[in-house]
């Protein structure tokens, strides 16, 4: 199985490559993907260099260009497609139809993959995708037990890759509207979920308040762990019951569940945090890519020791071991 | 229920630091500042817009607060009494270890977060960008020092693995392939 990590800088890339990682994904500093955070990212000659480096060393690097283009300024999109193409990029991540079918007219030599961005979760859609714009690779999104990903796996000819570590969406991904409400800017559109420019934090009396575009969605007692300022993770009044009314502040990994994924025909498996820094990427890739030899040696999965490096410092298998409540 | 077991700076070395003077720790820092934006132009290009914000630096093991003022051509660090907090934009507060283990990528900045060692607080997004730039400018502070105090480089040789030994802090990057160039 193919390792795919995160970079969300050319400090990351070149960590997650020495850290073992055979596949990077990156984006453009801008709002073509959906990290569009500050500081973070890739410029044009960055991203040839990032691409050099990892292709210097057996590794490939993907370049995420899943947000959805505003009308009228789809030729930001467009320019980002050519470039990673010039860059070298082997495949782009893609969600947008459009943007697919324009990667299929202008760029038929590049490599598409489907982000989770498009939320494809059957096999109908994923052969649509595959058959209209020859999508070699299906992100698939994070709300699939793993019954349901062999089912979809023996319907479909093309390749599927999982999330198996960091930051959970429980939403239908590339609709939801949740931090859009709160803050006027859309994830979707322009690539920031709960956008760092409207969070604001605050130590008041003795615990840690959370604010997202003026609203608390969080108060967490000293001590307990802090969690991202999602509002689909927040902890919220709703009659007489408070709590996390979406989902609790936790962290995928599914260490455990990497034979029953290849067994399911997964191809690749991913690790979420593009945000995150490169001591993250690196510790992440080397327990995963231990965690793949081992399976393919037929061993048992390593006991992880990533916790700390967890939202909320637990972890879950997220829905591939769980029903909805 | 944080799980993060970071060094609290010796109680000795804490008592010193006190004793220092604030205005030439200013210069000093300053001085490093300026050398770190000059040798390393992606940690501008990173902060954009918000290396005109003011950063407050609680170092909270330590008797001073640090204002980064990393705008323009002339960057400035200044040790300033707790006493007489200034104005900023961010106040980013952890241990020294936490702020020195960010600094050499040893430390993922939102684990310190989630464990509740480091605070952030006022501009959110002034506060992610500087550390999203620093994690990427890959910097060693000892090879920093060597740099700027070029003459004393030899002592520094010396001196810095007992201060790390005596301090439990890292003073330079971990993951530095053996003979790479500073």
């Amino acid at each position: 199985m193919e390792l795919v990590c995160p970079a969300g800088t050319p400090a990351a890339l070149r960590a997650a490559v020495e850290a073992g990682a055979q596949t990077v994904y990156c984006g453009f500093a801008d709002e073509t993907n959906a990290r569009n955070f500050p500081g973070l990212n890739f410029d044009r000659d960055e991203m040839a260099a990032g691409v050099a480096f990892a292709h210097g060393r057996g590794a490939k690097v993907l370049v995420a260009i899943n947000t959805f283009p505003h009308a009228g300024a789809e030729p930001l999109w467009h320019r980002a497609i050519a470039d990673a193409e010039t860059a070298g990029a082997d495949a782009v991540i893609l969600a947008d139809i459009g943007l697919l079918a324009h990667a299929a007219e202008h760029h038929p030599g590049l490599r598409r993959h489907l982000s989770v961005q498009a939320a494809a979760a059957n096999p109908d859609v994923i052969n649509f995708y595959a058959e209209a714009f020859g999508v070699k690779r299906v992100v698939l999104p994070r709300v699939l037990t793993v019954d349901e990903i062999a089912a979809i796996n023996r319907e479909i000819d093309v390749e599927t890759e999982v999330f198996v570590f960091g930051g959970l969406c429980v939403m239908a991904e590339g609709r939801c509207s949740l931090s859009s409400y709160a803050t006027g800017q859309s994830p979707n559109m322009n690539g920031v979920c709960s956008p760092a420019s409207h969070v604001a934090y605050a130590e008041e009396s003795g615990g840690l308040t959370a604010r997202l575009g003026g609203f608390t969605i969080h108060r967490t007692a000293k001590g307990q762990p802090a969690p991202y300022p999602t509002l689909c993770k927040g902890c919220f009044t709703s009659g007489d019951q408070t709590g996390h009314v979406f989902e609790d502040p936790v962290s995928l990994d599914a260490t455990q569940l990497i034979p029953a994924l290849a067994r399911a025909g997964v191809t690749a498996l991913k690790i979420e945090g593009r945000q995150r820094s490169r001591a993250y990427v690196a510790e992440v890739a080397r327990s995963f890519r231990a965690a793949i030899e081992a399976q393919a040696a037929g061993r048992p999965m390593p006991k992880a020791a990533l916790a700390k490096l967890s939202e909320g410092q637990a972890a879950t298998t997220g829905a591939y071991a769980k029903t909805w409540r | 229920m944080t799980n993060l077991t970071l060094p609290h700076l010796p109680r000795p070395l804490a008592l010193a630091a006190k004793a220092m003077p604030l205005a030439p720790l200013s210069l000093l820092l300053t001085r490093l500042a300026r050398q770190l934006m000059r040798r390393n132009p992606g940690l501008q290009r990173r902060l954009g817009e918000n290396a005109r914000c003011r950063f407050l630096l609680d170092l909270t093991d330590l008797p001073f607060l640090l204002l980064l003022e990393p705008g323009g051509a002339t960057p400035r660090v200044s040790a300033i009494s707790r006493l007489r907090p200034p104005a900023h934009d961010t106040r980013i507060a952890g241990l020294t270890s936490a702020f020195l283990g960010m600094l050499h990528g040893s430390l993922d900045g939102d684990a310190l977060f989630f464990s509740r060692d480091l605070v952030i607080e006022g501009d959110t997004a002034a506060g992610l960008a500087l550390r999203n730039a620093i994690d990427d400018a890959e910097l060693d502070l000892a090879a920093e020092l060597s740099v700027m105090l070029k003459p004393l480089d030899p002592l520094l040789a010396c001196t810095l693995p007992s201060v790390e030994r005596l301090s439990g802090l890292a003073l330079h990057r971990m993951d530095r392939p053996a003979g790479a160039p500073l």
